[in-house]
């Protein structure tokens, strides 16, 4: 997996608040058996003003240009800022994908839906929750600063504001640890293979009808 | 002894290992597997060299791109059929067992694991898909999983999990005629919001809850992930024991009685601590029509579209707009008044047997409104639709103009050829209204089978305790 250490990135903001995972990516994109390839279809049906569908040519497509990812000051976002909880819904891995797929590696938020949330940590993305009080501080700043760039280290659990304002925030130890030496964590549970096997035992004669 | 709720026993009996920060790798006793978020898992395991660690927990189905017509020709779209067709192949590799589409118990992965007992009480149950909670019903752990997690239940038969809290809703006294489980976990999720159980196992409980058949608890648990909780769960009583017996996956004989005697204790301790509890009066809940583009945002059927400007938090009431231009609703507009294009009654929530009958009992001897554009019903699986048709229920659906599907998810994610017209409105009675989510630009109303039915009949909605 890719470790995530520290980043400075372009901001892009999206001021809305339940963003679900159809919207992420939506379920058309859904047919592909690889994990790659989302990301021009990132908020497809907000991005552009066409219906789309796997295998058109999107650089023809007719782009919403309200949509702020269209918005010029806004390409090489690396950092998406969006309200409560973003990515709630289905539990397709797809919209991780798709963010990353685009250059996104770090999602904040004053909260997440559990799914998204998880299944950033397996992609070597960081979701990050802060306050909404210090996300609209971000919103505002982001709006009126053209370039407008956070620098986001997991190390010290901070997210930097251009104008020095630091903000903390939380992560499960184990999962940051994962994150920062872009660990595979089936390697890690297969580590505990004993207990596993130990764990099965004692089920098969405790009931024994969960094993056929 | 500490008193424990039903989810911490589930939880506990669980545990292969855990950390002092509560790290935990917890066992999975059943994983379902369907052709959408499975491909990359089965890669991975092939790019890392592993192998299954059990394949006999492993059950498959293909649902969500499957046609609902006929299947005899295959799959049209080449993009699907690629899909189902890498499912069918990934399990032959690994034995793992599959329902393939041409198989009678083919099926909504979330109706044919109960159906088939390969969900059972006390069981963790996990499936790359949010609406797992279903299976919650029988007081199994169920949640949906990403795709990274998939491949790692299949190479560990484990999860990284941390504990959830514990969270109650308590469904006081009874519904009145015409309201359904459907009905009470709308209601519900319009009081708690769609993160209002964010962190959190729901356990559903009190006499409402008691007195809904085990499709009625299916429909409630399947959509506690529309409220953000992690998973719902219902006490196992002699329902859930009745609904699981003799079933193909079920145990059998003196296992049978092993595990009948097990499951008594699958349900919280008098003296148990919550999180948190929310009650509610079933008297006061009515059927439900959702109006916006989120679960939450959902009144009762006499009730109006609510006007944002009456809202004081402004993201909300932005998002209250958003929802009404796309809904293409004005506020103040009385639900009854608002007319369809189409009406779907299927998906994981509300397509099993007993929900084709309350549709069927609405529907009888009427015919569905000229104005609609299209009325179907798409059975939850092969076994609901040969049931449904041994009863004469598409008989009743198809002289009133419906059309009577082949199984699978259809029109409730539109991944297959199923799905609305930008523009076109549709009383559903799956789980998500969100933008897009039946077809670009498509309009959702989330709704129970009888009142989608009678919504069918009379081209707008009505309320179904005043129907004849």
């Amino acid at each position: 997996m890719q470790k995530f250490e520290k980043l400075t990135g372009l901001v892009v903001p999206i001021d809305r608040s339940n963003v679900d995972t159809d919207a992420i990516i939506p379920k058309q994109f859904l047919k592909s058996i690889h994990r790659t390839g989302f990301g021009p279809n990132l908020f497809d049906a907000w991005r552009y003003l066409d219906h789309g569908e796997p295998g058109m040519d999107n650089s023809k497509r007719p782009l919403n240009a309200d949509f702020v990812l269209n918005d010029e000051r806004y390409q090489g976002a690396q950092i998406l800022i969006a309200r409560t909880n973003f990515g709630c819904g289905s539990s397709r891995e797809h919209a991780v994908w798709a963010l990353q797929d685009y250059g996104i590696r770090a999602v904040v938020a004053p909260s997440f839906a559990d799914i998204f949330y998880n299944n950033c940590f397996k992609n070597g993305m960081l979701p990050v929750v802060l306050e909404e009080n210090d996300m609209d501080q971000l919103f505002k700043e982001a709006e009126a600063t053209p370039g407008y760039s956070l620098d986001v280290d997991l190390s010290a659990q901070t997210v930097m504001t251009p104008g020095d304002d630091v903000f903390r925030f939380n992560v499960d130890g184990f999962r940051k640890q994962c994150l920062l030496d872009g660990l595979d964590d089936i390697g890690l549970t297969l580590q505990h293979r004993q207990h596993i096997e130990a764990y099965e035992q004692r089920r098969r004669s405790e009931a024994p009808w969960l094993f056929r | 002894m500490i008193a424990k709720t039903l989810y911490d026993k589930v939880w506990d009996a669980h545990v292969v290992r855990s950390d002092p920060d509560g790290t935990t790798l917890l066992y999975i006793d059943r994983h379902l597997v369907h052709e959408v978020t499975s491909p990359q898992a089965f890669e991975g395991l092939r790019l890392a060299n592993r192998r299954p660690w059990r394949i006999d927990a492993a059950l498959a189905v293909a649902d969500h791109n499957v046609p609902t017509t006929d299947r005899s020709q295959g799959i049209d779209d080449p993009v699907s059929r690629i899909q189902v067709e890498a499912l069918d192949s990934n399990c032959q590799e690994y034995g793992i067992t599959v329902f393939d589409m041409h198989d009678l118990r083919q099926g909504i992965v979330h109706v044919i694991g109960p159906e088939q007992g390969a969900t059972l009480p006390g069981m963790t149950v996990v499936c790359g898909d949010s609406h797992t909670t279903t299976h919650g019903a029988f007081g199994a752990l169920a949640f949906g999983i990403g795709t990274s997690e998939v491949e790692h239940v299949l190479a560990t038969q484990c999860l990284i999990q941390k504990k959830s809290g514990n969270m109650r809703i308590m469904v006081d006294n009874q519904v009145g005629v015409g309201v359904t489980g459907k009905d009470i976990v709308l209601a519900v999720i319009g009081e708690i919001g769609m993160a209002g159980g964010t962190g959190h196992t729901l356990e559903f409980a009190g006499d409402a809850i008691r007195a809904l058949s085990m499709e009625g608890r299916m429909t409630v648990c399947n959509m506690s992930i529309e409220a953000g909780a992690r998973a719902g769960l219902i006490a196992v009583d002699d329902k859930t024991i009745d609904y699981v017996r003799g079933r193909p996956f079920a145990p059998k004989g003196r296992l049978w009685e092993q595990a009948v005697q097990a499951w008594q204790d699958l349900k919280s301790d008098d003296d148990a601590v919550f999180d948190r509890t929310v009650h509610f009066d079933a008297t006061t809940i009515k059927p439900q029509v959702t109006w916006g583009t989120s679960p939450e945002m959902v009144v009762p059927i006499d009730g109006r579209v609510p006007d944002p400007e009456k809202e004081d938090d402004a993201i909300k009431r932005e998002g209250m707009q958003r929802a009404l231009e796309y809904m293409g609703l004005q506020p103040g507009k009385a639900l009854e008044d608002i007319p369809l294009d189409k009406v779907f009654i299927g998906s994981c929530t509300n397509a099993r047997i007993e929900d084709l009958r309350a549709a069927a009992n609405v529907i009888r001897g009427h015919k569905v409104a000229a104005s609609l554009k299209q009325a179907m019903v798409v059975p939850g699986s092969g076994l609901v639709k040969q049931q449904a048709e041994s009863e004469g229920l598409d008989k009743i659906f198809r002289e009133a103009g419906f059309e009577w599907r082949e199984p699978g998810c259809s029109m409730c994610l539109a991944m297959n050829a199923d799905r609305l017209e930008s523009g076109e409105r549709c009383a559903s009675t799956s789980n998500r209204n969100f933008e897009g989510r039946q077809g670009q630009g498509g309009r959702t109303h989330l709704v129970s089978p009888a009142m989608a039915a009678a919504a069918a009949i009379a081209g707008h909605f009505v309320d179904v305790r005043e129907w004849d």
